[in-house]
């Protein structure tokens, strides 16, 4: 499932007043990795990175920049970007001046346009070395679905608002396929080339680029962007920042970088709802929902507007839920005091109606539901599962479709 | 008539565990003509009547199939469909959810001047009202006839043949072409299938948010297609991305947004539907 949609920065607080969080069409959010942690991965396949050490504390941030010579980049470690702009970026000339950026920046509330209104807890840091910057570039390499390959995108126009260039000038983004997970060397040569490398540090960055397709490969990475790409002074290229999202699906055979994710980051309903394959957002409105399958759940957050309320939440149980999954869906959903009514649309393939409803009847007995619920079933097994809720004893309201469901569970949420 | 499967496809199931041998046994229920069944380590057993073998090759070799409909668990998936791949059937449906996207690309690759056509993965499948349920879908609901369903999202295929059905609108095929970023087949390989199948005389065609598989599609109706179809876009009320980097926004040229995909159906002479509940009564109004 792929998740790339174009950030409105002015939405937020806009017409719907919905928070800002990011709907998955299928599949699951991409685990993101803290710089510090990206430029390890590109460390290893032998992309320049600056030299730096993650801090946890003033105390460790002072002697690192010790180590350093006092010259340093404090940066906060969040996974949003805009952090520059946000404060949470510093130089330093002097341990004691790195001491004091540490210090005002690690326990700060960073906000920037990717972290939404409430913002972000900035708990690590990045201490690094400065670099004599020449020149900066943007390089990217994401999946392309139209070419169903990962396409490296590259720009002279490094280091600035690179959507905007894009937006202005389509042809100021350099593009190279690459085939069979490789980015050859004369693919590589040809972005060097077309943007105006010098000679001396050419093979560098030819050598870089090569390595940055070979991490993205390797590491299953859904996302690699190096903003910006540095040429430094003396003829060295270098990524000066590194962003990097592997793909969830992947992880299993990723260890080590499952070991990486930063629970800190995530919010915890989210986090709760993965650990038990649930896909779970939160929203500002008042109708939880529960669905079967990412489509039918935006549809049935768009029907719950279309009928003049507002969703709650987003829940996509998947194909295949259990008892548990309904059960621990039923709990995320009632954990957010908001949800006053609770609309369960599911139409069953993988997933048969009637373990669906004996879910439901087993979690509304235990966790003592006490909001209306309306539920709309179709699909395998749908003649067992009506008899089991109708044998339950317990009080649900049955709707014929989704509309109608949409408008009694709206009504029912007041 | 129909596209892709009917009552002379022979099926084989890739994966017999327990979703694979309760759908297996849900397909031949409602048509299907399952032939063989592939799982590593049972060959030389028997599945619901079919006979089991350890490898494709083994399978055409004894029981001529000429479609596939894989179950096989995320970590093997893109192995068992190179293998049908191979193995030169002319379709596979691959239900499996969670595929890594870097498999699928190795996929893609042998796909290309392949014989074969992937449907999905991470999608219900395909099915022949009637004729052959190569899939997931909850048989019962449909009605043979002469719309076609083409979708991205599984649970909204049924949805729209759900109404359909309600209404007395049969179905010629429906199609769940999966929602993953890399799939087999796209909305505009069915379309052209669909345009081209005599018996078909509208289409539902189902897309959401994110990517620009819409706007492709909606292009390459404009003036080609003059069969009536009508589009929804799922997620036109849903939130904005929140996401880290440019390079997603870079590569989609800022498309992917509802309305834009929506717009782009309208150019198209699309009828889009006003909400999802309006999918079947739509497209009653047209035909």
């Amino acid at each position: 499932m792929e998740l790339h949609y174009v950030w409105h920065p002015g939405y937020i607080g806009g017409s719907g007043g919905l928070s800002g969080f990011l709907i998955v069409p299928h599949g699951r959010i991409p685990m993101k990795l803290h710089e510090y942690q990206a430029k390890e991965v590109l460390r290893a396949y032998g992309v320049p990175t600056p030299r730096g050490t993650m801090a946890k504390t003033v105390a460790e941030a002072r002697s690192a920049a010790a180590d350093l010579g006092g010259r340093v980049v404090v940066k906060a470690q969040i996974h949003a970007g805009g952090r520059g702009k946000g404060g949470g970026v510093k130089l330093a000339h002097s341990v004691d001046e790195a001491e004091r950026h540490a210090a005002a920046i690690l326990g700060m509330t960073l906000v920037t346009h990717q972290t939404g209104p409430q913002g972000r807890l900035v708990q690590r840091l990045l201490v690094e070395e400065q670099l004599p910057i020449e020149r900066e570039i943007y390089l990217g390499i994401t999946l392309d679905r139209a070419l169903e390959k990962p396409v490296l995108m590259a720009s002279a126009q490094g280091g600035v608002e690179i959507e905007e260039v894009a937006a202005r000038d389509p042809s100021a983004i350099l593009r190279e396929a690459i085939h069979g997970a490789q980015l050859q060397g004369y693919q590589a040569r040809r972005l060097a080339f077309a943007l105006g490398i010098a000679p001396e540090a050419r093979a560098s960055a030819v050598q870089a680029m090569q390595a940055l397709a070979k991490a993205y490969d390797e590491s299953d990475a859904s996302l690699v962007e190096i903003n910006p790409f540095v040429l430094t002074t003396d003829g060295r290229a270098v990524a000066l920042d590194a962003k990097m999202d592997v793909d969830d699906n992947a992880l299993f055979r990723h260890p080590d970088l499952a070991e990486l994710r930063d629970l800190g980051e995530e919010e915890p309903l989210e986090t709760d709802a993965i650990d038990h394959g649930l896909n779970y957002i939160k929203l500002d409105g008042n109708v939880g929902c529960m669905v079967n399958g990412a489509g039918l759940a935006m549809a049935t957050m768009d029907i719950i507007q279309y009928a003049g309320g507002m969703p709650a939440n987003f829940l996509d149980v998947g194909g295949g839920a259990n008892k548990d999954q309904i059960k621990n869906g039923f709990r995320i959903i009632l954990s957010d005091p908001n949800a006053k009514a609770i609309m369960i649309n599911i139409f069953g393939g993988i997933l048969k109606v009637d373990v669906l409803a004996e879910g439901i009847v087993a979690a509304a007995q235990e966790l003592k539901i006490d909001v209306p619920m309306v539920l709309r079933l179709e699909g395998t097994n749908v003649e067992k599962g009506r008899e089991i809720l109708a044998d339950s004893g317990l009080d649900f309201i049955v709707a014929s479709d989704m509309k109608e469901a949409a408008q009694q569970a709206v009504a029912r949420a007041g | 008539m129909s596209i892709l499967v009917d009552e002379t496809t022979r099926v084989v199931v890739q994966g017999l565990g327990r979703a694979g041998l309760f759908h297996a046994e849900q397909c031949m229920r409602f048509g299907a003509n399952i032939v063989a069944g592939v799982h590593p380590g049972r060959g030389g057993g028997e599945a619901l009547g079919f006979p089991v073998f350890d490898t494709m090759r083994e399978a055409v070799a004894q029981a001529r199939p000429d479609a596939s409909l894989a179950f096989v668990p995320a970590a093997g998936a893109a192995d068992a469909v190179l293998e049908a791949i191979e193995a030169e059937l002319a379709l596979v449906a691959c239900i499996t959810e969670g595929i890594p996207a870097r498999d699928m690309v190795r996929v893609a690759d042998a796909l290309c001047g392949s014989a074969t056509r992937l449907i999905g993965p991470n999608c219900p499948g395909v099915i022949s009202p009637g004729k052959c349920k190569l899939g997931i879908m909850p048989g019962h609901i449909h009605k043979p006839g002469s719309v076609g369903v083409v979708s991205r999202s599984g649970t909204l295929t049924y949805e729209a043949v759900g109404q359909l059905s309600s209404l007395g609108i049969g179905q010629s095929t429906c199609i769940g072409i999966g929602g993953d970023p890399v799939i087999g087949t796209n909305f505009i390989d069915v379309l052209e299938m669909f345009n081209e199948d005599s018996d078909t005389t509208g289409i539902i065609m189902i897309g959401e948010i994110g990517g620009t598989a819409e706007e492709r599609a909606a292009e390459f109706v404009k003036g080609r297609i003059q069969k009536p179809i009508v589009g929804f876009i799922a997620g036109a009320t849903a939130p904005p991305g929140r996401r880290m980097g440019h390079a997603g926004a870079i590569i989609s040229g800022g498309k992917g947004t509802a309305a834009e995909k929506q717009a782009a159906m309208e150019a198209a002479g699309i009828a889009v539907a006003p909400t999802p509940a309006d999918l079947g009564s739509t497209l009653a109004a047209l035909i």
